[in-house]
């Protein structure tokens, strides 16, 4: 069998307002190659929600504290809505649409929120999950503190933060065994 | 909110970046992690007319020890990766413990040393280990390449030594005495926050006479710069660290230091807080000896 060359993910053009400020960038989103034109000031949250459609990566404070727009870059948890698009060429980037696409079994970590029901609205969830599956990619079992340290990037406004943790740590287990 | 618009450029010497901020033409800002930065875009705090991303240059994404064990961070270097170098948390553990208290991982993965030296939010952790570790600050501009102290470098809140046309591409930390013990310890109101109030200590023991040799104190959040007070420095110095020394010493924390009111605390409360870190502080500085 040859192996499937990814198709190019499709990026909508807006027209070019400002051409001095506008730059053509490449990277790689859920293993599919991008190539689009940004404006400067565009952040990566809102390339991705706006110009290619992955609305999963979610929106909150747009300034850095609520963790809501997560992903990961280059395999590490950061915010979107602290970084401009444009300083992401070359980067690949994964959001919470990459983890289980089409009709694959959902990841462990999904299946554990799903499970242990680590959400309330919802809202923040995708953020969480893609923390955590930082977490669980890691070489060793992160400890207590750091799990905290890691979901404290995150804010729950349902406050369901009980079931998120538990959620976090049974895909701990799963992955590091128990 | 959303940033107005700017321009974007990713030079790629150090040389291209000093020419892009001495234009005096547009109004030019470093970008490195932009953790700082990006935020006072979104709200519209800064409106630069040209983002200078000083990532893309090679040799600012070093860290190293260097031929007089002297640690060299460049100002490309994330604030995550810096925390998990051997060498680092080795040899300046205060510095890992510092940066360790920024903000959350997500923070840390982009979020550089040096851009967080040069924003100086004078309650942020690393100018208070930068000053209580004496590190100097390289500097380089179109008049050329200096260096600056800690104590020279940190003017006022948002402010150092930094001209708008340079460039701050390197921060050293000068080797440590090897009979040092050291903390770093925050009063916030939650984890991961600025600091209400800091302190770091550093403190060397005398060999044989178990005695404090030496003694650095640095406050976090208790004027516009991190400050160093001396008085509780000499207070330490001589002392056996015990609870007679540490409570003459909280005393000159309580004498030293004049922060300001704010929506968060009052200049009582920061005091009061100040002077239990340090005794907290100093008795861990002292066990690690």
């Amino acid at each position: 069998m040859t192996p499937s060359v990814p198709t190019p993910l499709a990026a909508r053009t807006p027209p070019l307002a400002e051409p001095s400020a506008w730059h053509e960038i490449s990277l790689t989103v859920n293993g599919r190659p991008v190539t689009a034109q940004v404006e400067s000031r565009l952040l990566l949250s809102d390339f991705l929600r706006d110009r290619l459609g992955l609305t999963g990566t979610h929106v909150g404070c747009e300034h850095g504290v609520c963790g809501a727009c997560t992903v990961l870059v280059d395999d590490e948890p950061v915010r979107t809505c602290l970084i401009l698009a444009v300083q992401c060429r070359g980067t690949e980037i994964r959001t919470v649409e990459g983890l289980a696409p089409g009709d694959a079994p959902l990841t462990s970590v999904q299946q554990a929120f799903h499970e242990c029901h680590g959400m309330q609205c919802g809202f923040c969830t995708p953020g969480f999950v893609m923390t955590t599956t930082a977490l669980t990619e890691q070489s060793d079992r992160p400890d207590g503190e750091q799990v905290a340290d890691a979901l404290s990037g995150h804010l729950c406004r349902c406050t369901g933060y009980r079931n998120i943790r538990r959620a976090v740590c049974r895909a701990l287990d799963e992955r590091f065994g128990e | 909110m959303k940033p107005s618009s700017f321009d974007y450029t990713a030079p790629s010497t150090v040389g291209e970046a000093v020419a892009l901020l001495a234009d005096e033409e547009r109004e030019a800002k470093v970008v490195a992690g932009g953790q700082s930065l990006i935020p006072m875009l979104n709200m519209r705090l800064a409106r630069p007319e040209v983002l200078v991303d000083i990532t893309r240059i090679p040799e600012l994404g070093r860290l190293h020890v260097d031929a007089e064990g002297n640690l060299r961070i460049g100002a490309a270097v994330r604030q995550a990766r810096a925390a998990a170098d051997p060498a680092l948390r080795d040899g300046w553990p205060l510095l890992a413990a510092a940066i360790e208290r920024i903000g959350h991982p997500q923070i840390r993965n982009r979020g550089t040393v040096c851009g967080s030296l040069a924003h100086h939010d004078p309650a942020a952790e690393l100018p208070t280990a930068a000053l209580a570790l004496d590190a100097r600050f390289v500097i380089t501009g179109p008049r050329g390449t200096r260096t600056v102290t800690a104590e020279d470098f940190f003017v006022a809140t948002f402010s150092t030594a930094v001209e708008a046309d340079e460039l701050l591409t390197e921060v050293v930390f000068p080797p440590l005495p090897a009979d040092h013990g050291w903390a770093f310890e925050e009063l916030t109101r939650r984890h991961g926050d600025f600091a209400t109030v800091g302190v770091a200590v550093v403190l060397e023991r005398s060999p044989g006479t178990g005695t404090v040799r030496t003694a650095r104190v640095v406050f976090s959040g208790a004027a516009p710069v991190p400050v160093r007070l001396v008085a509780t420095e000499n207070a330490l110095v001589g002392s056996d660290a015990g609870g007679q020394a540490l409570a003459a010493a909280a005393g000159t924390v309580l004498a030293g230091l004049a922060p300001s009111d704010d929506i968060h605390a009052t200049a009582e409360y920061r005091r009061e807080g100040a002077a239990h870190l340090l005794v907290r502080a100093c008795t861990t500085a002292w066990e690690r000896c």
